[in-house]
């Protein structure tokens, strides 16, 4: 375990409550990413993982607790708000538009307008731009060389689709990436692309939060492990000093790991 | 971490595929959905030219363009909807019912009795017509969007809700071209184009095509209806407001309907609460030959042009060939069908 630092968290959330009805998503849940580590969000199913980063995410708003984006106290309503706080995520439904093409795609929501009075009256497109700026992104992750840039993503296979979507997180987020079972419908080579990514982000100095049900792809890339619990956290652990199995245990309530074990501070990302 | 095997991971070889004549034929048609419109009207145009000459001959060409002329601008508001994945049943009442309350707003009629707007400037009344017919469009709008109530359901009930005003407030009573002022029918104003004959209103619904594929095309706007259609929960994610662009769709038909109205009284020389009580079921026909899928997300505005013309041409070439009207609107029918089941096979495209 590593001497805590000063660094504060990039994103914190304290106490948050999200209830669905007689459903409750989160309970009275805590969370620390610190800046360029790769946090792995691992529980089981209905353990609130996707609730929890939903809420970072912007596409949920908790009922109770608080939560700070680099020290500003935040509540998002909307995807939007988050993204402008700098946090981008690729959720599990991947959140793309099948019908359009690639680069209408990746700037969904935000798309670039012709200068002067045709994009501010008129909100034309430049479409030229987005295209070539869409290339640029793509090949700076290289993640893909997608020659046509006008294809249908429905067209696309499962992971070029991803690759789309971590590419639009990737192309627009400054602060955190949040990516929600990224690699839960990829095969082997496919996955290990996003796993690489994922370093590849942190390496540019971007903070991660992976959601994933797939412990040794967990184990290869994370810095710390927050294990969610019951709509909690029910601990931190790191790659180092817990197993896959002390992971598990703690995910099904089997082992309970005192605070003074966790690693609730940022540990010294070594690649 | 261990070394993945990624060096071998070409997604340029994926793209490499080789496809089938029947597959590209697929793709192709995937990605210009109106493709096989044009396909069929000019095959339609072909065999009804050979099977008799008079098809073809410049007068009945002017005809089946002006007889377009009411489905057509009304063919472009049910296509924004039917891109969201809606459906408006209530787009031939709304349009009738702004067509009255412009014609009511011109002209002293018996309806003048109960509402003191008669008489107005006929400027005044074309705009007050559109801007009612806007306002219709808004209440479907604000009715699916605030509480979340299916489109079919919604304009079913204002499509009976708009009749029913139309005919208390106007009291089923038509208003005779010849009692109207020429403004009123402006849009139906014959002009010849070469060996053609067209009218203004024409002219406005080309342009209104010209213009809505344009914005569809090429702004955030057409991206985000096309998004909200496609996948509802995806475009709320990626940050698009998709209650906003949904209400400003209905909105913008809205608008359309208003023009139509006007369009209307143009093409039929009159105002008449009994225009055609059959208008929504026709545009719809219109827009699902043209190539847009009642799914959402997929289409194009040029194509429900297309198949507006379709509809038309069929018509009026069975109808030159001889053959009864009951067979003729089995044929309408059956092309409907028809273009659904293509819709369906295109949609299967895969990658």
């Amino acid at each position: 375990m590593s001497a805590p630092t000063s660094t504060e968290p990039v994103v914190k959330g304290r106490g948050l409550v999200k209830r669905f009805g007689s459903v409750t998503g989160l309970n009275h849940a805590d969370f620390d990413l610190f800046p360029g580590e790769v946090l792995a969000v691992i529980g089981d199913n209905g353990a609130g993982k996707s609730t929890l980063i939903k809420c970072f995410a912007g596409a949920h708003t908790p009922d109770e607790g608080e939560m700070w984006v680099n020290g500003e106290q935040v509540s998002f309503r909307s995807t939007h708000e988050a993204r402008d706080h700098g946090v981008e995520t690729v959720f599990q439904t991947l959140a793309v538009a099948p019908a359009l093409d690639i680069s209408a795609n990746l700037y969904l929501g935000r798309e670039i307008r012709k200068p002067g009075i045709l994009g501010k009256v008129f909100r034309q497109l430049d479409k030229k731009r987005m295209k070539r700026e869409a290339g640029e992104h793509l090949q700076d992750l290289g993640i893909m060389t997608v020659q046509n840039l006008s294809q249908a993503v429905e067209t696309l296979s499962g992971g070029q689709r991803q690759a789309v979507s971590v590419a639009r997180a990737a192309a627009f987020g400054s602060q955190v990436i949040i990516l929600d079972e990224p690699t839960a419908a990829l095969g082997v080579r496919e996955s290990a692309k996003v796993l690489n990514l994922i370093q590849d982000l942190r390496d540019r100095g971007l903070s991660v939060i992976l959601i994933s049900h797939n412990m040794p792809q967990v184990f290869e890339v994370a810095d710390r492990v927050h294990v969610q619990r019951l709509g909690h956290r029910a601990a931190v652990i790191t790659p180092r000093t817990h197993s896959m199995n002390d992971a598990v245990a703690i995910m099904t309530g089997a082992l309970n790991i005192p605070e003074n074990e966790q690693t609730l501070a940022p540990v010294n990302a070594s690649a | 971490m261990s070394a993945p095997a990624t060096s071998d991971y070409n997604l340029d070889e994926e793209f490499a595929i080789k496809r089938t004549p029947i597959q590209r034929l697929q793709m192709t048609l995937h990605r210009y959905p109106w493709l096989s419109s044009l396909i069929v009207l000019l095959t339609v145009i072909v065999i009804f030219g050979l099977i008799n000459e008079r098809f073809l001959l410049p007068s009945t060409v002017s005809l089946m363009i002006q007889q377009t002329v009411i489905v057509g601008t009304l063919a472009i508001a049910q296509t924004l909807i039917i891109l969201t994945a809606g459906i408006d049943l209530s787009i031939g009442a709304i349009m009738i019912f702004g067509q009255m309350l412009m014609a009511n707003f011109a002209v002293y009629t018996t309806a003048s009795n109960v509402l003191p707007i008669a008489g107005q400037n006929p400027w005044i009344a074309i705009a007050l017509g559109i801007l009612a017919a806007t306002a219709a469009g808004a209440v479907n709008g604000f009715l699916i969007v605030r509480f979340n109530l299916p489109p079919f359901i919604v304009t079913l009930g204002t499509w009976s809700v708009f009749m029913g005003l139309t005919l208390i407030l106007f009291k089923a009573r038509t208003i005779q071209g010849p009692e109207m002022p020429e403004e009123m029918k402006l849009m139906g104003t014959r002009f010849p184009v070469g060996p053609f004959n067209l009218t203004l209103g024409v002219v406005v619904m080309f342009l209104l095509f010209l213009l809505f594929a344009w914005i569809l095309k090429n702004t955030a706007w057409g991206t985000h209806v096309y998004a909200v259609g496609d996948d509802p929960v995806a475009a709320q994610l990626s940050g698009i407001s998709t209650k906003r662009v949904l209400f400003s769709v209905y909105v913008v038909a809205g608008v359309i309907m208003g023009i139509a109205a006007w369009i209307t009284i143009g093409r039929v020389g009159s105002a008449s609460p009994n225009v055609d009580p059959m208008l929504n079921l026709q545009t719809i026909t219109a827009v699902v030959i043209g190539g847009t899928s009642l799914f959402g997300g997929r289409g194009a505005v040029i194509g429900s042009l297309l198949g507006a013309l379709i509809v038309n041409a069929v018509e009026m070439g069975l109808s030159l060939a001889g053959v009864d009207q009951a067979y003729r609107i089995t044929a309408i029918g059956m092309l409907v069908i028809l273009a659904v089941g293509i819709d369906q096979w295109i949609r299967k495209v895969k990658a």
